[in-house]
């Protein structure tokens, strides 16, 4: 039946189209060809320092920033994030090349897991950076998972200086060099979770994380 | 849910009469048109990217067989099942057949108005499954067994005093008390809740904002965060998405986001923009184990090859509702059903039915604010004046409006006519009126002056006037 469906579906677009069956095959090299080139249309200018186009960004959505020289200054700078927010030091960690090189102080109680529902902080490792809007992006993996993205309520990004880019675009020609096929989910993340629907005000932290913040590491 | 929309003259006068809705529009014109304003501002590239997305959208629409096969190769590839829905009914029963087959007994829900559209939640829980709608605006017209009054703020017409009281009511089985009135209180309290439910369910449903062709990827761009609870926990994970999502490439996607969050909610970008193919993989450490698409056309490819086919360049991001003086009188329910606003009164004749939904192509100024903030560039009043056409022409309308109007087709027609006739017309009624400068009462036209007055005439017409000043100059 769900064949059946298929056919009816996809009868009605090509009748809809008046398409003719005898140009399908040119219709379909003309498409293909289309999406192997990739082509990207308008991008919003984006000027100057990226980083400090980045960082000025995140700060707009309700996230909080700082940069930290070196992969050593991160342990350090997380240890003093949690203590300025009066948290305890008891963070999942993801395990992707960025983080898998920090040494974790040893007044960290660590897990490197998927989320639990328990779990108050995560620490996680950007696949990338995007500068035209103050985006963080996340992609799903043995080393990374999805859930530490959502679930804590205090969510610490650390993105690598060389892995910040100019435009969304940018992302899509590294996802497609540098992974074959895309892994089940790209997260694109700008700021804190949020909701507009009580009488239309703004109030940060639904259902993922309250606070977001980012570290920007110079490696 | 059932279409209502033949009632949108009484649901308007109620609406009209409601104190508490008038401040809530109002808050929302205010908030949406200033935000959309700003954000289109400091973006000089706005219109470069309208026309670009305009176009991305045309291409793939008369491509739109191939790109549906596309898609469901590419998700077959990545591990996942694409079914296909002629209507509301398919709909439904694939999504109940996904989730019996995988013994569901719990569903949470991320936002879809195609789900809305389908009348979805009901189906399910007659099918014995309990559903929790997880996005807050959702979930709050849930508790209050309402239908969405905006497209982008499902509750958008509801009060914390109500809100709060709903949650009272609906959270004391969980051993819950009442909670605080303020803002963050009421957050809290929903993400508290509905966090269990994430957490047991089996079975998460999600709409799709853009399907990708090129992956097999389904997106979707939200604020909360739940829909990507719901495509994350749950075992099961299913898209529910209309045919005309379809996009070609990742780089068509770029150029549309860039205007659906800022033509939306004035941000440049969305908190949440997932984008999701397939299961999860062997190695991952979350995810769903299953990943099914159901593509719903239910009108859709009818629309493709008439007049109205550019509607299906929609987005769904509420910038015509936000800047509709219709709109803003009467508010979401008014219209009937899911969809609301000059989207909404063009959708609903095509879905539903002109026979049903008649009233709503009429009750618009033609003042073509919609067209003009619309980010894909759909010319929402002529298509709303083709329906009033149509309508005509299969003899819907008041026998009053319909004689009427044959009368000013058969003068307009007849210059020689029309002419004298409006002449004597204006000169009596400018004379009858040249005390008070206008009319309290007309006879025919008491659906005017029942509200306002009607400017007497000065004494002659336009074509007149134009012609005498002429001659003298």
């Amino acid at each position: 039946m769900t064949a059946d469906a298929r056919a009816r579906v996809l009868g009605a677009v090509r009748s809809g189209l008046r398409v003719d069956p005898a140009e399908v095959e040119s219709r379909r090299q003309a498409i293909e060809a289309r999406l192997a080139a990739c082509e990207v249309h308008v991008r919003p200018r984006v000027e100057g320092d990226l980083e400090a186009r980045f960082a000025e960004k995140v700060v707009l959505v309700a996230s909080t920033f700082a940069s930290v020289e070196g992969i050593e200054g991160v342990s350090r700078a997380v240890a003093d994030y949690l203590e300025g927010q009066g948290l305890e030091k008891d963070i999942v960690v993801t395990t992707d090349p960025l983080l898998a090189r920090v040494r974790w102080s040893n007044e960290f109680a660590l897990a490197r897991r998927a989320a639990d529902p328990g779990d108050r902080v995560s620490v996680t490792g950007a696949w990338a950076g995007i500068a035209e809007t103050g985006t963080l992006v996340f992609v799903s993996d043995r080393a990374t998972p999805t859930t530490l993205n959502f679930m804590p309520e205090t969510h610490v990004a650390v993105l690598a200086r060389d892995r910040l880019v100019a435009h969304l675009e940018d992302v899509w020609a590294m996802l497609r060099t540098e992974r074959t096929g895309l892994p089940r989910t790209v997260n694109f993340i700008t700021g804190p979770s949020r909701t507009g629907d009580i009488e239309l005000q703004l109030e940060i932290g639904a259902h993922g994380p309250r606070h977001l913040h980012v570290l920007l590491v110079d490696t | 849910m059932i279409p209502e929309s033949h009632r949108f003259p009484d649901r308007a006068g109620l609406a009209l009469a409601d104190e508490g809705l008038r401040l809530a529009l109002d808050r929302a014109r205010q908030g949406f048109i200033g935000n959309r304003r700003k954000a289109v501002d400091a973006l000089p590239e706005f219109q470069a990217l309208r026309e670009a997305a305009r176009r991305i959208k045309e291409h793939t629409l008369s491509n739109l067989d191939l790109y549906l096969e596309r898609f469901e190769a590419q998700v077959s590839a990545s591990g996942g099942q694409v079914h296909w829905a002629a209507d509301a009914s398919e709909a439904r029963a694939r999504i109940i057949d996904i989730c019996r087959r995988a013994g569901a007994r719990t569903v949470t829900k991320g936002k879809s108005m195609v789900g809305e559209e389908v009348a979805l939640n009901e189906a399910l829980e007659e099918a014995g499954l309990e559903v929790v709608e997880t996005d807050l605006g959702e979930y709050i017209i849930q508790l209050a067994g309402e239908t969405p009054s905006h497209i982008v703020a499902p509750a958008i017409h509801k009060t914390r005093e109500q809100i709060r009281d709903l949650f009272t009511e609906h959270h004391a089985p969980l051993g819950l008390d009442a909670p605080g009135l303020g803002n963050a209180e009421l957050v809290a309290r929903a993400r508290e809740v509905l966090r269990r439910d994430f957490l047991r369910a089996d079975v998460g449903i999600t709409g799709a904002n853009f399907l990708i062709a090129e992956s097999g990827s389904t997106v979707i761009v939200t604020n909360e965060g739940n829909g990507d609870l719901s495509n994350t926990l749950p075992r099961v994970h299913v898209v529910i998405a209309g045919i005309e999502k379809v996009l070609p490439g990742h780089e068509d996607l770029s150029t549309i986001l860039r205007l659906l969050a800022r033509s939306a909610t004035g941000q440049e970008m969305s908190v949440y923009t997932t984008v999701s193919t397939g299961p999860r993989r062997s190695e991952d450490l979350d995810g769903p184990e299953e990943f099914h698409v159901v593509l719903v056309d239910n009108g859709r490819s009818a629309m493709l090859g008439g007049e109205f086919r550019e509607m299906l360049r929609c987005i769904r991001c509420g910038a015509c509702l936000n800047h509709c003086p219709v709109y803003h009188a009467v508010g979401g329910h008014a219209y009937g059903w899911v969809y609301t606003g000059p989207m909404g009164s063009v959708l609903t004749p095509l879905i539903v039915g002109l026979d049903d939904a008649w009233h709503l192509p009429n009750a618009c100024t033609l003042n073509g604010r919609c067209e003009e903030m619309c980010p894909m560039s759909i010319p929402l009043p002529s298509m709303l004046r083709k329906l009033r056409t149509r309508g005509f022409e299969r003899g819907l309308g008041s026998r009053t409006t319909r004689l009427g109007l044959a009368a000013w087709g058969f003068l307009a027609r007849r210059p020689a006519l029309y002419r004298p006739l409006t002449g004597a017309a204006m000169s009596v009624m400018g004379w009858l009126g040249r005390r008070r400068g206008a009319f309290r009462r007309l006879p025919l036209a008491g659906g005017w002056t029942s509200a306002r007055d009607l400017p007497a005439p000065e004494g002659e017409t336009f074509q007149r006037a134009w012609r005498r000043r002429r001659a003298g100059r």
